[in-house]
């Protein structure tokens, strides 16, 4: 079913197109060799080609030029041979040259597709309409001091890659959608590490409404937002702003805006007196980039197996559900973990535990499964080796977990043993818990008898909760079964 | 003889054999620099300590018998060239109080050779110019003079004024300079020295201050051509620090200049041949046809058909680099900053104030012409012109081994003409400025004295990384031509 | 092409030069005369020809991805006209 924002008389479909930037995973920087780590003493990665000092020149690095291959091949983009650099010239304090490096008319990457899952199971394709690499600028702070702004070049000149994607989407819900899938093909590709707090994720939100069946109408851009949720928010509500505006009778102005997550809208930015006149030229400082189609091959032939292929195959191979698939292929490295714990393993009980508990323990901890000290492949294999060997059963392994997510540690079988949470399987101590339950609930005992048989799950859960959830599911259900008969 | 009045070629020899030291010649030089500098204004910073210093480790390197190839040779640099700790204004207020943390690659390669620096060289402000009056910190005079009426102060080209007048006055043994419109030609013809510039790429950019990114050529001054080969083979070689720099190896320069004429051709560009041109300086250039014939080679008429749309095309290109190449003297990391209420007040105050007339001429053009809605007609237009221009150098170079042609359309004249309007300024490179637009090299000879008794240059053109070929024409000119001339103005001499 | 006071001062404010008055006017009757002077190239016929967009013809040259350069604040700061700490200081930018 279609979003439809409903106007007075009519409804409106909303159209949104993306420009994402994500900043190159590489040591150095795109054209000059200072360093590019985040969070290091201000101007101390700034070599003087990045503050553009007299005379200094640009030198491409190799590795950003091959990330952004990479990245290309990984969106099944058309890879441009030969590409070039133009000046993209305005003044700005971050910006020391007064021009951007950037790619104008022939950036490196063509043309790609990327496929979304949408709630309701459905996928989409969305277009690429290309990628080009540029610079980063470097950082202003306008709230350390009171009349003076701050200027930071230690980002100025990071590589970026910009993804620009076709007005193809048609709701929050797919550009949420969109995002993500983006962000995480860039983090299987190692390309971009998607950190949209530190700002290595950055989207531009392209964004009109219509009438369905209507040509296009003007649209606005709502710059920089830094988070999925926002992307999903300001699309809302920028879309609402438009139709708000038509309906009043009004024409909504092309213009730059950004999101104000306080306040859930849209304002419009700073006024300029006049738009940007970029004056793109080709850099003369620079000759066209030309790629080799063998050294492109060699960078394929090296690209780890991409999420939508490895959901396709842990399906088949697993025979997991499309859900539990999605969710373990969400990280490269939650893939990774699942194909080692299930290993000999049965796939739907080891996805089971990881997906529930595992998940929320690590979610307690603030952990993931790349990160975790605690949720190791070795403590996680341990919780379900007891459960195989009948040591616990499922209930108690929660406990486990949770126990384990409060101290963080990673011995499950000491934890087990430490506070005595071995699954009772003696018949004896069961027949005891069986008769105590079924004495006290002879009202229910007789219902059932009558015929109401569905009551035999609350039997369980009375015997399971009378010994403390350690009951050994199977053997409970038996002696159940032969004494309610 | 004076110290000041050898060439590079016999300073070389004199120094080898310690007939005197580094010490001495540089001292020579930087008196001969307190006498004349206060007139001729040829440097904005002289650099005695400095020199003194550099000429010491020569002359230790020399005892040792282990100098490099300009050990102990004073040398003055275009102050566009960056030299770590030196002031580097490029001319121009706005750059007055830098002081670059680092070298420029042409001149650290100099000092690899052992050269010794004595100062950085005026020029036209952010090197826009054809007469070096342009500069923040005053004109270069002319060191020659005009037989009658040699009080008026003449101009010594542009925009590498300074470099030339140092070389020809005698100040300095050789000098650098660069060449975008006919910058480092044009003066060493106005000042009777000769000056290369090198095919594009040739000499690395990298810590040049950029005026147009594609048409920057820096090269040598020096008193003769064997000079100037001895230079550029110092300069010369492939920066990876510079991406425009080609990885071609540098050949022997030096043993170029020997060699016969003999199979050689030379074009004569029928173009180049324009209305109103000095009857004098046509002559000359047949003289140059002669002198050639003489010395073994053939002539032959060529044509480069787009050469009178080089000029235009210049200034749209140049202009254009230019305008983005400036953005970044802002005020903020370098250079001066005048006080502004906002960002914007601080950019425009500061670059208001700190660039000359010229420059925000440059800067107008140039964004003008890259702006939404001019940027087909003008600035794509041109970079197509500038093709054909490349094309008729192309074409020619498979009949020819080189070209002859005049270096400028007059010789030096006096501060104050041609003021009224730029594009009268403008005219004075259309001889140089298709080389720089096509990035063929191109040298000028000393080829003679007009009826004032002012100097006049010969052009020879070669084929991309033909430099070898163009020495040898040059040489053999330089011999026909017997020039021996000296400017008034001059070490060792009482001006007149 | 008309080239007047305001196109001017537009183009000024691009480049962010502050141009008086009177250098306003001097400017136009100039640039008018270089912009006449140069649509000489007008009467060239292009078509078909390709732009150089510099004078050598050769592929980038690529580096290897290595930290070579920066760590040192100093060196890009020595320079600065105003700096509060290790930050280059400019009239506050409100957004």
């Amino acid at each position: 079913m279609s979003y439809r924002i409903e106007g007075r008389e009519a409804a409106w479909e909303v159209v949104v197109g993306m420009e994402v930037h994500a900043q190159v995973i590489s040591e150095a920087k795109l054209f000059s060799g200072a360093a590019t780590a985040f969070g290091a003493p201000p101007n101390s990665q700034v070599s003087l080609v990045d503050a553009a000092f007299p005379g200094m020149l640009p030198v491409i690095n190799r590795e950003c030029v091959a990330q952004a291959v990479r990245t290309g091949l990984g969106l099944s983009a058309a890879i441009n041979l030969v590409s070039r650099f133009d000046r993209k010239n305005y003044f700005y304090a971050d910006l020391p040259a007064g021009y951007q490096i950037s790619q104008y008319q022939l950036p490196i990457v063509g043309r790609g597709t990327l496929a979304i899952e949408l709630a309701d199971g459905s996928t989409k394709e969305i277009g690429i309409t290309r990628l080009h690499l540029e610079q980063d600028a470097g950082k202003s702070l306008h709230d350390q001091h009171a009349e003076k702004s701050l200027i930071d070049l230690n980002r100025a000149g990071v590589a970026l890659m910009e993804i620009v994607s076709e007005p193809d989407l048609r709701s929050p819900e797919e550009a949420g959608a969109y995002l993500r899938k983006l962000r995480t093909i860039l983090r299987y590709l190692g390309t971009c590490d998607g950190n949209m707090e530190e700002g290595s994720l950055r989207a531009d939100v392209n964004v009109s409404v219509r009438h369905p069946g209507e040509a296009l109408r003007t649209r606005c851009e709502v710059k920089n937002v830094n988070s999925v949720r926002f992307v999903m928010q300001a699309v809302e509500a920028e879309a609402r702003r438009q139709v708000a505006v038509w309906e009043e009778g009004g024409a909504v102005e092309q213009e730059t805006r950004l999101f104000d997550p306080a306040r859930g809208a849209t304002r419009s930015m700073r006024s300029k007196e006049e738009a940007h006149d970029y004056r793109y030229f080709p850099d003369p400082d620079l000759v066209p980039l030309v790629l080799d189609e063998a050294w492109i091959e060699g960078l394929k032939s090296f690209l780890p197996e991409l999420p939508d292929a490895k959901k396709a195959r842990f399906m088949a191979e697993y025979g997991l559900s499309v859900y539990d698939a999605s969710q373990l292929v969400a990280e490269a490295a939650t893939a990774d973990y699942f194909e080692s714990l299930a290993s000999g393993r049965r796939a739907k009980t080891v996805a089971n535990l990881m997906l529930g508990d595992i998940s929320a323990g690590l979610n307690q901890r603030g952990e993931t499964f790349a990160t975790t000290s605690t949720f190791t492949l070795s403590a996680s294999g341990m919780i379900l080796e007891m459960i195989e060997d009948q040591t616990i059963n499922a209930r108690i392994a929660k406990d486990v977990v949770d126990v384990m997510a409060e101290t963080g540690e990673s011995d499950a079988r000491a934890v087990v043993a430490r506070l005595g949470l071995r699954q009772v399987t003696d018949r004896a101590a069961i027949e005891a818990a069986v008769a105590e339950v079924l004495a006290r609930e002879s009202a229910k005992v007789a219902e059932y008898r009558a015929g109401k048989e569905k009551l035999f799950g609350f039997f369980v859960g009375q015997v399971m909760k009378a010994m403390g959830g350690k009951g050994n599911p199977a053997l409970v259900n038996e002696m159940l079964k032969r004494k309610l008969s | 003889m004076n110290l000041t009045d050898f060439d590079l070629a016999g300073a070389r020899r004199a120094l080898g054999r310690r007939e005197f030291s580094a010490r001495e010649f540089a001292l020579a030089h930087l008196a001969a620099i307190d006498a004349l500098n206060p007139r001729l204004n040829a440097f904005i910073t002289v650099t005695a300590d400095q020199a003194l210093a550099e000429a010491d480790a020569a002359d230790a390197a020399l005892a040792k018998g282990e100098g490099g190839p300009l050990a102990g040779i004073p040398l003055a640099i275009k102050d566009i060239f960056c030299t770590a700790d030196v002031r580097t204004t490029a001319g121009s207020r706005i750059l007055e109080p830098f002081i670059p943390p680092y070298e420029s690659t042409v001149t650290a390669n100099l000092r690899r050779d052992g050269a010794v620096f004595l100062g950085k060289t005026n020029l036209d402000e952010f090197a826009m110019g054809s007469s070096t009056t342009s500069s923040a910190f005053g004109s270069t005079e002319n060191p020659w003079k005009r037989r009658q009426n040699p009080e008026i102060r003449l101009v010594p080209g542009g925009s590498s004024g300074g470099s030339a007048a140092a070389v020809a006055a005698r100040l300095a043994l050789g000098a650098t300079g660069t060449d975008t419109g006919g910058s480092i030609r044009q003066p060493a013809s106005f000042c009777g020295i000769a000056g290369v510039k090198p095919t594009y790429g040739r000499c690395s950019r990298f810590g040049v201050v950029a005026f147009a990114s594609s048409l920057d050529h820096p090269g040598p001054f020096g008193r003769s051509v064997e000079d100037c080969a001895i230079l550029l083979g110092s300069m010369a070689g492939h920066d990876p620090r510079d991406s425009t720099s080609v990885d071609v190896p540098v050949p022997d320069y030096p043993a170029a200049c020997g060699r016969s004429l003999r199979g050689l051709c030379i074009g004569v560009p029928r173009e180049y041949r324009v209305q109103g041109m000095p009857g004098e300086i046509e002559e000359m250039w047949h003289a140059g046809e002669a002198w050639l014939r003489e010395a073994g080679a053939t002539i032959l008429d060529v044509s480069l058909p787009h050469t009178k749309y080089g000029l235009a095309t210049y200034y749209i290109v140049a202009p254009a680099e230019a305008s983005s190449n400036l953005a970044r003297y802002d005020g903020v990391r370098y250079g001066l900053r005048l006080p502004g209420e906002s960002l914007i007040d601080l950019y425009e105050r500061t670059r208001g104030e700190g660039f000359g007339a010229e420059v925000k001429r440059r800067i107008l053009i140039g964004t003008y012409v890259l702006s939404a809605g001019y940027y087909d007609a003008y600035y794509l237009k041109a970079q197509k012109v500038r093709a054909l221009i490349l094309k008729d150098f192309t074409d020619a170079f498979e009949k020819v081994d080189a070209l002859l042609a005049p270096t400028a359309p007059s010789a030096a004249f006096a501060e104050g003409d041609k003021t009224e309007d730029p594009v009268t300024m403008y005219l004075n490179d259309v001889f140089t400025v298709p080389a720089d637009l096509a990035g063929v090299p191109a040298i000028s000879v000393p080829a003679g004295l007009d009826a004032d008794g002012l100097p006049l240059g010969l052009q020879v053109i070669g084929p991309p990384f033909g430099e070898a070929k163009i020495f040898t024409v040059a040489a053999a000119l330089e011999r026909a031509a017997g020039f021996t001339a000296l400017p008034a103005i001059r070490a060792g001499k009482l001006a007149a | 092409m008309p080239l007047d006071s305001n196109t001017v001062r537009r183009i000024a404010r691009l480049a962010r030069l502050r141009l008086d008055e009177p250098e306003v006017e001097r400017l136009r009757a100039e640039l008018r005369g270089i912009l006449a002077w140069v649509e000489m190239l007008d009467e060239l016929d292009v078509s078909g020809v390709q732009p150089m967009t510099g004078a050598v013809a050769m592929p980038l040259k690529m580096r290897p991805d290595i930290v070579t350069d920066g760590g040192d604040a100093e060196t890009v700061l020595g320079n600065a006209p105003e700096r509060i700490g290790d930050f280059y200081a400019v009239p506050k930018v409100i957004e």
